[in-house]
């Protein structure tokens, strides 16, 4: 029984009600939008819409790709509108820049741990706005005085009187109200729902199997196709023989573009057998030289290249000149995204127009570009979003969906398209290849002089052209510019340096992955260097940080920072200001005489400012630690003969619940506004488990993944 | 024509036999909550029970089936221990993305199924194959115990 989207979308009478039996929880499962008749409802902005039924839909700006942001969106709005949260309806926004655009990039993205920081304030004055209206309509029609009215649950109230009224009977009148200026948002005391560890709206069916992520999708009609690329990266499709995939029961079309080849089939496996049959030569193009050594080889001779100075504070030369200098080199492989959700992108051509399904993190890039690509007018291209089985970054794209539509353009009716994991993981955009070369002048015991030189790739020059600024990637400089140690003299400078052959994209903790790495590891290398403990050694210097310092003090205090630990077992710390979040890392690692690692422990401790749904965080960190845990153990993509060495997860190696730590996380209470928190586990992990293991066996570790050999003390690091 | 029998109904798939169970009942039935993360068994994200089993429907050709079981994400709340997983999944939160899940679900479901009680050591053993690159390890492990305890 296949689901018919073509019903998925029509009535609205159609609640789409579901028990969550395990849970005796009512849930409301998500739906596409639904155009309404503009009489019985009233929706004074994009993000919420109030239906004479009594039905309340929240339209969702930012994708839910696992980090509970649709439950935290819901919750602000909801807790501004006063709408009963137990009965909302969760909608996913429609591509549409000027109503759902991310004031952080000005574009419709769902990325840089930005969605709570940057919707925070438009997201309250969105609910406190119709807030006020509905209650202006009360008023009116109770001819009394608005003030002397309040919302609750999905109601207006007027205690003088005891009158209530429902918001859907309110919605036609609502509607006609002048919309205030400035619309009083509420004194955070009066928060209803933000601030209390509220249960997420996507989990219920994530537990049962009606969750529809983009590759779930089953329009009337649909065939299966499987697709494959160049493996060396620019290469394109020589000659094909199709006979053998043709001779395969249920395949159905061999489509043949100029860069890949897909077989469509009646399943997805027919499919897949069907491109294992085809004879395809490729024209392997002018990468095929490019190696892994290339690609360092490059990389470390741009670093000693020209590069812009991104932060110039007080005097360095001058610092240099007066201390003691110390210098030390970290470098960062590329690594794949490898959610668990393949890539995948359904597609139903039409001769004018294209009907587009999928699970992406820029919803209306992938209309756009799939309406360039297509030669299409863009309002022709319709985008339906989905829940998202892991983006990390990999959805920042639209390449996927640019490919299943151009292979749709040669097949009668919708086609699902799905990569193999192979294919997938092949034909990413990685991770940058960085590398970070710092110094450090000492005098009398302090650090009076700090460089960062940055050299990598410019994701934003190509993915966010208007942020790219006098040759400075935000991106690739975040973290290092806003050092929270009070170094008075401080130089950082970046080098752009685009890897040879390998597309580059952002990965979940982005550029800050990279300089807090080298930073974290090169203040405990300071640390040491002056026999000092790293714990206090930081505290020394964060009296102009004190969130951070009071996180520090937090981790160090639960993990049981100075306490006696066996042989070859040691803790080490991370601190950082990430993503407006401040958050200190404690990890407990033993290694054994084979170099082998075992993580025991993280504790972290985070000062996120106001923690919207406080459960989501906790949850946040964790996952962000193990994800930084697992590139900092296995991670990286290696390349040979212009194609990617890795295919799947037995030589892309993910950690695994028998590998995993265990892992406490302290929120710190805090009235702050708002900070970041989906990238900030990850940025934490890695320089934590490396001062770790240097804490616990004397060894350094500048380079990721960490290097067993180095640990056995096999080979020098 | 293969005839299985999927959450206690008789179910007709006319497709190759060779077939992997997890493509049938994706595409040719509309069971889409078993899902597709790997192709070779590495991964967990395709897991369902044959005859209570946990099995990788990728590998498993529907031919090969016969007579036996099978129960997917959408029928093991019907299990006592399936109930038990789901609801202590919920309490504790366990999900982010969920693409995972149902592999992590069916798993553990199998393992209350066999072991009452389970120790680390077992939870280990029965839910290493499956992997979740959300990293809800930790609340995973301690939604199992609950669950064990319900």
């Amino acid at each position: 029984m296949r689901t018919n989207l073509a019903s998925e979308a029509s009535p609205l009478s159609r609640r789409d009600l579901i028990k969550a039996g395990a849970a005796g929880i009512l849930l409301v499962s998500f739906r596409l939008p639904i155009a309404r008749a503009a009489d019985e409802s009233f929706a004074p902005n994009g993000f919420i819409r109030v239906g004479n039924d009594d039905v309340v839909t929240l339209i969702m700006p930012q994708v839910e790709m696992g980090q509970g942001i649709y439950t935290s969106v819901g919750m602000i709005l909801a807790d501004e509108l006063d709408a009963d949260f137990n009965k909302v309806v969760l909608e996913h926004a429609p591509p549409d820049e000027k109503l759902y655009a991310n004031p952080a990039f000005h574009i419709q993205a769902t990325g840089g741990s930005t969605s709570v920081r940057a919707f925070w304030m438009p997201l309250r004055k969105a609910g406190a706005t119709a807030r006020a209206m509905l209650i202006s309509a009360a008023a009116q029609q109770w001819n009394v005085e608005p003030s002397s009215c309040r919302a609750s649950n999905s109601e207006v109230i007027h205690d003088g009187s005891g009158r209530k009224v429902g918001f859907g009977a309110l919605a036609a009148q609502a509607a006609t109200q002048k919309p205030p200026s400035d619309p009083p948002l509420k004194p955070l005391k009066d928060f209803t729902l933000i601030g209390k560890p509220i249960p997420r709206k996507d989990t219920p069916e994530k537990t049962n199997g009606t969750a529809q992520y983009g590759i779930d999708v089953m329009p009337s009609g649909v065939q299966f196709a499987t697709i494959a690329e160049c493996p060396v990266f620019g290469g394109k499709v020589g000659r094909v023989d199709d006979t053998k995939a043709r001779a395969i029961k249920g395949v159905r079309q061999v489509v043949v573009l100029d860069d890949l080849v897909a077989v469509v089939g009646d399943s997805t496996w027919t499919a897949m057998q069907g491109l294992g049959a085809l004879d395809v030569t490729w024209d392997e193009g002018p990468n095929v030289a490019i190696g892994s050594a290339e690609v360092w080889d490059a990389l470390r001779k741009a670093s000693k290249g020209e590069g812009v100075v991104a932060k110039e504070q007080g005097d360095v030369k001058a610092a240099f000149a007066a201390g003691d200098r110390y210098e030390a080199v970290y470098e960062l492989p590329f690594l794949a995204h490898a959610t668990m959700e393949p890539l995948n992108c359904t597609v139903h051509f039409t001769k004018d127009a294209c009907e587009v399904w999928t699970g992406t993190q820029v919803v209306a890039r992938v209309q756009s570009e799939v309406a360039k690509a297509l030669g299409l007018p863009i309002e022709k291209v319709t985008v339906h979003n989905f829940l998202i089985g892991g983006g990390f970054g990999r959805r920042l794209e639209p390449d996927m969906a640019v490919k299943a539509a151009r292979i749709a353009q040669h097949v009668e009716g919708p086609v699902k398209i799905i990569w193999r994991r192979e294919e997938d993981m092949q034909h990413d955009v990685y991770r940058p290849v960085y590398h970070d070369a710092l110094a450090a002048s000492v005098k009398d015991g302090k650090i009076t002089g700090w460089t960062q030189r940055i050299t990598g790739a410019a994701i934003i020059a190509r993915w966010l052209p208007p942020a790219f600024q006098k040759g400075i990637d935000i991106d690739a400089v975040d973290g290092a510019t806003d050092n929270p140690y009070g170094v008075p003299n401080v130089r950082v400078e970046y080098v752009r340096a685009e890897p040879p052959a390998v597309p580059t994209g952002f990965w979940r903790g982005v550029g800050a992955n990279n300089n807090f790495f080298a930073s974290e590891s090169f203040i405990d290398e300071l640390a040491h260097r002056a026999g000092a403990d790293p714990v206090a050694y930081r505290l020394n210097m964060l009296d102009a940080t004190p969130r951070l310092k009071a996180a520090v003090q937090l981790a160090a205090s639960k993990s049981g920072w100075g306490g006696a630990l066996p042989a070859r077992t040691g803790r080490g710390i991370s601190a950082q200001t990430a993503f407006a979040s401040f958050i200190a890392t404690v990890c407990e690692a033993e290694v054994d005489e084979n170099g082998e690692v075992r993580v025991h422990r993280f504790v972290s401790a985070v000062d996120t400012g106001i923690a919207v749904n406080p459960d989501t965080i906790v949850a946040q960190l964790e996952g962000g630690l193990i994800f930084g845990l697992a590139a900092a153990l296995f991670g990286e993509i290696t390349i040979a003969k212009g194609r990617v060495e890795q295919s799947n997860f037995h030589d892309y190696r993910m950690l695994r619940i028998n590998e995993a730590p265990k892992i406490e996380v302290h929120l710190i209470s805090s009235t702050e506004f708002p900070g970041g928190i989906g990238e900030t586990g990850t940025t934490a992990a890695p320089p934590a488990l490396t001062n770790a293991l240097f804490a616990a066996t004397g060894v350094r570790l500048r380079r990721l993944p960490i290097d067993r050999d180095a640990l056995a003390g096999r080979k020098p690091v | 024509m293969i005839s299985l029998k999927i959450n206690g109904q008789p179910r007709d798939v006319d497709t190759s036999p060779d077939t992997p169970l997890l493509w049938a009942l994706r595409d040719l039935l509309g069971l889409t909550g078993t899902k597709f993360g790997c192709g070779i068994a590495q991964c967990g994200a395709c897991t369902v029970h044959v005859d209570g089993e946990a099995v990788r429907s990728c590998q498993l050709p529907i031919g090969s089936v016969g007579e036996r079981a099978i129960t997917t994400i959408e029928g093991i709340g019907a299990t006592d221990a399936g109930a038990k997983v789901q609801k202590a999944w919920l309490d504790l939160e366990v999900i982010q993305c969920g693409y995972c899940q149902s592999g992590q679900i069916m798993s553990a479901a199998a393992l209350l199924a066999h072991t009452s009680n389970p120790s680390d050591d077992d939870i280990d053993a029965a839910m290493a194959g499956n992997i979740c690159r959300c990293g809800t390890y930790v609340r995973i492990r301690a939604a199992i115990k609950k669950a064990a305890a319900a």
